[in-house]
């Protein structure tokens, strides 16, 4: 089974690492994946997505997602900045950093974490903003199963080792014992 | 053997490395900087024993490590659209003196208009050079393709440099899972560089001098020869990485869902795998249609495709790059290739400056062409996809574009 | 042939896109939505200096007729320069709600 999922974020917030890592966590299971950006200059602070495929078989096509299965959405603002719903299936999921549900109609099945307030709780905080790409995969873990969040942990901790790794993993188990539907 | 999510362009770091690469020189354009961001990281972390030589331009950059290559190392460049097109000179200068040397070429389209995506026309460009000319499908023929490149062009029966293409950021930018393999079974399996001629301080060679007109022409004739040689050194090269390293490709063209094919697609690069999704789905409908990948460009596998389309009814060529004035490149080379052969054949130009065309697309566009050809014979040497934006705005054939 | 006339300009005949544009603002949209942060300008302090409107690099501050300034906060993309200029401490970055 081939599951597209596309993130929201903001330039600078990590979005593209964010598909890179989950890819690399399926990948870790033994499943195929793939992640790209959207292939175009990013601007720190301009809404941009990245992208990401997730399969039981080797991945061929290498066209355009229209239609994902799953969005997640790092940055609360981008619900008004952006179309984050547009070519979403019916009956897709929605992972969004909100502290409430955010209007999307009611179509998709919406789960929400304060991946903001848990960055900044531990001290995930980089150059003035909270790291929430890593947290929001915890959530996408617990929300979604499609990976195991040792999986996701273990992406996270080859890409930064060290003490950047234990927190982030921290926060990672936090979002996972956080998210809820909404 | 490790499996790692790697881009394409990692995927080719990974695989210089692995060939103990000594000399790499390149000059940063969108989108292969990462290739030799990626190399001058492992060198400075000291994993990859060679030497990065910086440069003011690409020009500079292939003479470079041509250079180095002339005086015996293992030489490895990479670049992209107004990078190789600012190289050309060199890259013939490269295949004329027959110095092995690998080249990592991300494609991308020419401009203007700026743009930063994929087609072939850059790489395509080089093809009457002298190079021989691969390009990839996924992230891990990339560091196969690579790997082989080295062997392929230091093979004394071929003694020509080599390029590897890679869809910029269709797979330059991708993460897709790579197995990278061990150290010691590639250097079990890769030999020592071989050369025909070392230009060291003392070494009593002079290279590039005026040769007599009738030394020049067989000079080239040479070239021809060392092509033709190339095709069998391929196959080998292919067959014996499988037997090695568990993947083969093919050779010169990877085939698919061939054998009992009426219809063939005819297409290179990433979006080959576009066309194998869609020729999957008509083939749950029973319609008799395979896909035809052109792994190498040059040598141009000639007998390959005759032999593999000599019971075709039709082929359909998918370009992603075009001969201005004439047709898709691939499509001239497919249709003077299948001379011989009385059957329906189409060019389609598509996907250029990465305008996405996927496995739908594709579907129809072949069930389109099933129907013309079943209807009576057609030769259409070229059609153009538009972009959503335009289609039906503007005939498909530039040709009914008719002046006001 | 008189090789100082001037080149007609005429249209093309055939289906035509010229590799050209034309300047005009906010050309890829309203880069307002980019910032997470914004300035606020604190008329009281704000001397008029213009400092401000000379760094802005993305010409998004608007010179009143006092020669103090206001923000165009459609395009201005919150880079700070200008907070981080003014001699007069007249400029916070505030974060984006």
């Amino acid at each position: 089974m081939l599951v597209e999922i596309r993130f929201h974020g903001r330039g600078g917030q990590g979005a593209v690492t964010a598909a890179n890592l989950l890819a690399n966590a399926a990948v870790r299971e033994g499943k195929y994946a793939q992640a790209f950006p959207y292939f175009g200059a990013e601007r720190r602070g301009a809404p941009v997505v990245a992208f990401a495929r997730i399969s039981d078989e080797p991945i061929q096509t290498h066209s355009r997602i229209e239609h994902p299965d799953i969005v997640v959405v790092l940055d609360p603002k981008l619900f008004e900045l952006a179309n984050v719903t547009e070519g979403l299936k019916k009956n897709g999921i929605v992972i969004a950093n909100a502290k409430q549900k955010p209007d999307v109609g009611e179509t998709f099945k919406v789960y929400c974490v304060d991946a903001t307030s848990i960055a900044q709780s531990i001290g995930l905080v980089v150059s003035g903003w909270p790291v929430v790409n890593t947290v929001m995969l915890g959530a996408f873990a617990k929300a979604t199963d499609l990976v195991k969040l040792e999986s996701i942990i273990e992406a996270v901790r080859e890409q930064f080792p060290g003490k950047i790794g234990d927190l982030n993993a921290n926060a990672i188990m936090k979002a996972a014992e956080s998210v809820r539907e909404c | 053997m490790v499996v790692k999510t790697l881009t394409g362009n990692y995927a080719v770091a990974y695989a210089v490395k692995l060939a103990r690469v000594n000399v790499v020189s390149a000059y940063p354009i969108t989108p292969q900087t990462t290739i030799v961001e990626k190399l001058s990281e492992m060198i400075e972390k000291g994993e990859l024993n060679a030497r990065m030589i910086r440069v003011e331009s690409e020009h500079s950059a292939l003479a470079a490590v041509y250079g180095a290559a002339s005086a015996g190392a293992r030489a490895f460049t990479a670049t992209s659209s107004h990078g190789l097109l600012y190289m050309h000179e060199v890259v013939w200068w490269a295949a004329g003196s027959r110095i092995p040397l690998v080249m990592a070429v991300v494609t991308r389209a020419i401009g203007p208009p700026w743009n930063i995506h994929v087609d072939h026309q850059d790489i395509l460009d080089q093809r009457d050079s002298g190079w021989i000319i691969a390009v990839a499908q996924e992230n891990q023929e990339v560091l196969d393709l690579t790997l082989q490149a080295f062997k392929i062009s230091e093979d004394p029966r071929v003694y020509l440099p080599m390029m590897v293409g890679l869809d910029g950021f269709i797979l330059s930018h991708t993460t897709a899972p790579v197995d990278i393999p061990d150290q010691e079974l590639v250097d079990s399996w890769l030999p020592p560089r071989r050369q025909p001629y070392i230009i060291a301080p003392e070494s009593e060679v002079v290279m590039g001098n005026i040769a007599p007109d009738e030394d020049h022409f067989m000079m080239r004739y040479s070239m021809a020869a060392s092509m033709e040689a190339a095709k069998k050194v391929i196959e080998e090269v292919d067959k014996e990485y499988g037997e090695i390293f568990g993947r083969s490709y093919g050779g010169l063209v990877e085939c698919y869902k061939c054998e009992d094919a009426e219809y063939f697609v005819v297409i290179m690069g990433s979006w080959a795998g576009d066309a194998k999704k869609a020729v999957d789905t008509l083939r749950e409908q029973n319609i008799p249609v395979g896909v035809v990948r052109i792994r190498f460009v040059r040598p141009w596998p000639r007998e390959k495709l005759l032999e593999i389309l000599s019971g075709a009814k039709g082929v359909l060529v998918f370009d992603r790059a075009v001969s201005m004035g004439s047709t898709g490149i691939l499509f001239s080379e497919v249709a003077q290739t299948l001379y011989p052969l009385n059957i329906s054949l189409k060019g389609l130009v598509a996907g250029l400056a990465g305008v996405d065309v996927g496995p739908s697309r594709i579907e129809a566009e072949i069930l389109k062409f099933i129907k013309q050809a079943e209807e009576g014979a057609i030769y259409t040497p070229t059609e153009w996809i538009l972009p959503e934006k335009y289609a039906g705005r503007y005939p498909s054939s530039p040709k009914e574009v008719i002046a006001k | 042939m008189n090789v100082n006339s001037k080149p007609v300009l005429e249209e093309p005949k055939t289906v035509f896109f010229a590799p050209i544009s034309h300047p005009s603002p906010g050309s890829v949209g309203k880069t307002g939505t980019w910032r997470t942060h914004k300035p606020v300008v604190d008329l009281d302090k704000c001397t008029g200096c213009l400092i401000c409107w000379l760094y802005c690099p993305e010409d998004t501050i608007i010179r009143l007729e006092n020669d103090k300034v206001s923000i165009d906060y459609e395009y201005c993309k919150g880079c700070g320069i200008c907070a981080h200029q003014c001699p007069f401490d007249a400029i916070q970055m505030v974060p984006e709600g």
